[in-house]
């Protein structure tokens, strides 16, 4: 157990060393820091001064230990090109982001995980065969086609939704929900079922291969044996071994949230964490870059970390080795 | 020669596999849609009406009309014209290729890496093995488009910021590549392990063949199966990484369009009415997008004995 954990720990501590390594880099060898720092009209002995003061004479190694230092503290310098700390524009984005992750993750298990089993059941019925298909569309849409559409036909044709940010938010202090409002739910539509789509057509895919597997089963078999009724069999016995691969699923699921947030921020301009590192990139902001780059492989590696856990909390054949 | 070919056709046409594609009208119109969109994308010069990007061929005159079977429309401009005035069917088609150039190079580029890895990881076994799966798992638990946009994003901040538009394309294919390998090197691996147990391999080894010979010639065509439907699957995913990174403004340049910039930029009309600027290269993308991962998926099926 403790080797497992520390295996696996081990193997997250690596992976955090060599995406800072890169973010590093990135500081190092893109551009001069020092001059994204101050004005044109200033002395060439005051840049020095200011080199001295940040360490940029200090050894690579010394820097690369100030800079980790730095991380893990969240502190990033500011931004080139807001000329903000990074951290707070940060926090100022993260909100947005959660909600809309937050909204379509819950859409999407809502409406997945039934159209999964249906289509597992009733699998040669019309409807499971149209949602199929369906699946496959949605595959093949791209997530930004998708929000382009919902723009085209709820914004642009019909007026009935706004097609960029956030609407009216209401600041709690230290969080900015667009819950609270009309207007911010009207917002939140369109992005959220963006966002849900894709993370659907893969939960309707797991689950229905997932409950098809479980079905052959010889456990289900003996039930029917049994006399059980078929709803009791499908309901209680399948689908609840269906639901053990679901904590992959959310945890893949979270991650391609991430992935998938940046391009429906994109769309729909949403003031999220996403259109804050897209447009980093562009003007390459490089503090925004590197302290984006960490938090993604922070969030990753914290995800699989609990989710190596958790299965070999729950699957007992784990545990033999 | 002529004789080994027409056994070959013979062999071909008496197949399970040419039986299961003749017996499915999808399958059968989704390859048609392929080889038409791969064929028009590639002589594009010929097939288009119009060269977009030869500045005497447009005319700011010609700008925002509309479709054929709208009003202010022109039999002229079939799908209409963009904000330049430029054919909006021809863009398509020079874009397209643009799209399927990236997605083959990078495919072709994620598949080289991915049997190399996959191969010697296989092949070798130990640590160096234990090395590369661990550094495979790791990456797989990151989605590909965001592994993309990350390679992206840094080699972009890597290089000097004039030289983004021209080394676009190149950075896009290595991007994409670096994120698909994963899955070629797992099938690869597993494949090559298995065969490295068999006796052709160790009659190899034994009239002491040097490794990387062994590795290419006797092993690498007996893996080639699985590694060919990856990648036809993999082609769809990258036109759409593609198409999705060149939207978000860090693909390819407007100078040389794909449909992912394509309808970068038309989006920008979508307010104002002139909707066909973005829509129609998305259908295409739509389009092309779903034949292939039909296509895929029924070669998936089709080469899996476990299905027949």
């Amino acid at each position: 157990m403790f080797l497992f954990i520390g295996r696996r720990l081990f193997q997250a501590a690596m992976v955090m060393l060599a995406v800072a390594l890169i973010a590093f880099a990135l500081f190092q060898y893109v551009g001069d820091p020092i001059a994204n720092m101050v004005g044109q009209d200033t002395s060439v002995a005051d840049r020095e001064k200011l080199k001295e003061q940040l360490g940029l004479n200090d050894s690579i190694l010394v820097q690369f230990g100030n800079f980790v230092a730095n991380a893990v503290q969240g502190e990033f310098g500011k931004s080139y090109r807001l000329r903000k700390p990074v951290k707070e524009l940060i926090g100022e984005r993260f909100p947005a982001t959660l909600e809309l992750s937050l909204l379509s993750a819950f859409l999407a298990l809502l409406v997945g995980i039934p159209m999964g089993v249906y289509t597992a059941l009733r699998r040669d019925s019309w409807l499971a065969q149209g949602f199929m298909t369906l699946s496959l569309i949605g595959i093949s849409l791209p997530t930004f086609l998708i929000g382009i559409f919902l723009i085209l036909f709820f914004g642009v044709m019909l007026q009935w939704l706004p097609t960029f940010g956030r609407g009216e938010v209401v600041d709690l202090g230290w969080w900015t929900t667009g819950f609270l409002t009309a207007s911010g739910w009207k917002s939140l539509i369109m992005p959220a079922i963006t966002l849900a789509i894709f993370q659907m057509t893969l939960i309707v895919r797991l689950i229905r291969a997932e409950m098809l597997e479980v079905l052959r089963s010889d456990y289900i078999k003996f039930a029917r044996a049994r006399g059980l009724r078929e709803n009791s069999i499908s309901f209680v016995h399948a689908l609840k071994n269906t639901l053990v691969p679901v904590i992959t699923i959310i945890g893949l699921q979270i991650g391609s949230l991430i992935a998938f947030a940046i391009i429906t921020e994109s769309v729909f301009q949403w003031p999220g964490m996403g259109l804050l590192f897209i447009q980093a990139i562009e003007e390459v902001d490089i503090p925004i870059m590197s302290a984006y780059l960490l938090l993604i492989a922070f969030v990753f590696v914290l995800i699989n970390l609990v989710v190596d856990i958790l299965y070999y909390a729950i699957d007992p054949r784990l545990r033999m080795d | 020669m002529g004789e080994y070919l027409g056994d070959f056709w013979r062999r071909f046409f008496d197949s399970d596999i040419w039986w299961s594609f003749k017996s499915s009208p999808l399958v059968v119109g989704a390859s048609i849609i392929t080889f038409v969109m791969i064929f028009s994308s590639v002589f594009a010069t010929y097939v288009a009406p119009y060269n977009p990007f030869d500045l005497a061929q447009f005319d700011l005159m010609d700008s925002l009309k509309a479709p054929v079977w709208m009003e202010g429309g022109s039999g002229k401009f079939w799908l209409g014209t963009d904000d330049q005035g430029r054919d909006v069917l021809s863009t398509i088609l020079y874009g397209s290729r643009v799209s399927l150039l990236v997605g083959f190079m990078s495919v072709i580029f994620a598949m080289i890496i991915g049997i190399i890895i996959g191969l010697i990881a296989g092949y070798s076994g130990g640590w160096v093995d234990a090395v590369l799966m661990r550094i495979a798992d790791v990456q797989l638990s990151f989605p590909a488009i965001l592994i993309a946009l990350l390679v992206d994003g840094v080699v972009r901040g890597l290089l000097p910021k004039g030289s983004h538009d021209d080394l676009a394309i190149y950075v896009l294919i290595v991007a994409i590549a670096l994120s698909f390998w994963v899955q070629y090197a797992r099938t690869v691996r597993s494949s090559a392990m298995v065969e490295r147990t068999k006796e052709y391999v160790q009659a190899a080894q034994v009239i002491g063949l040097p490794q990387p010979l062994i590795l290419l010639r006797h092993i690498l065509p007996n893996v080639m199966g699985p590694v060919l439907v990856i990648a036809t699957i993999q082609l769809a995913l990258a036109v759409i990484t593609e198409a999705t990174l060149s939207f978000l403004g860090v693909g390819v340049p407007p100078t040389s369009p794909s449909l992912g910039t394509l309808i970068r930029v038309g989006n920008d009309y979508l307010f104002s009415g002139e909707w066909w600027i973005t829509v129609f290269p998305g259908l295409a993308l739509v389009i092309l997008v779903l034949a292939v991962n039909i296509l895929g998926d029924w070669l998936r099926d089709a080469l899996n004995p476990k299905l027949r």
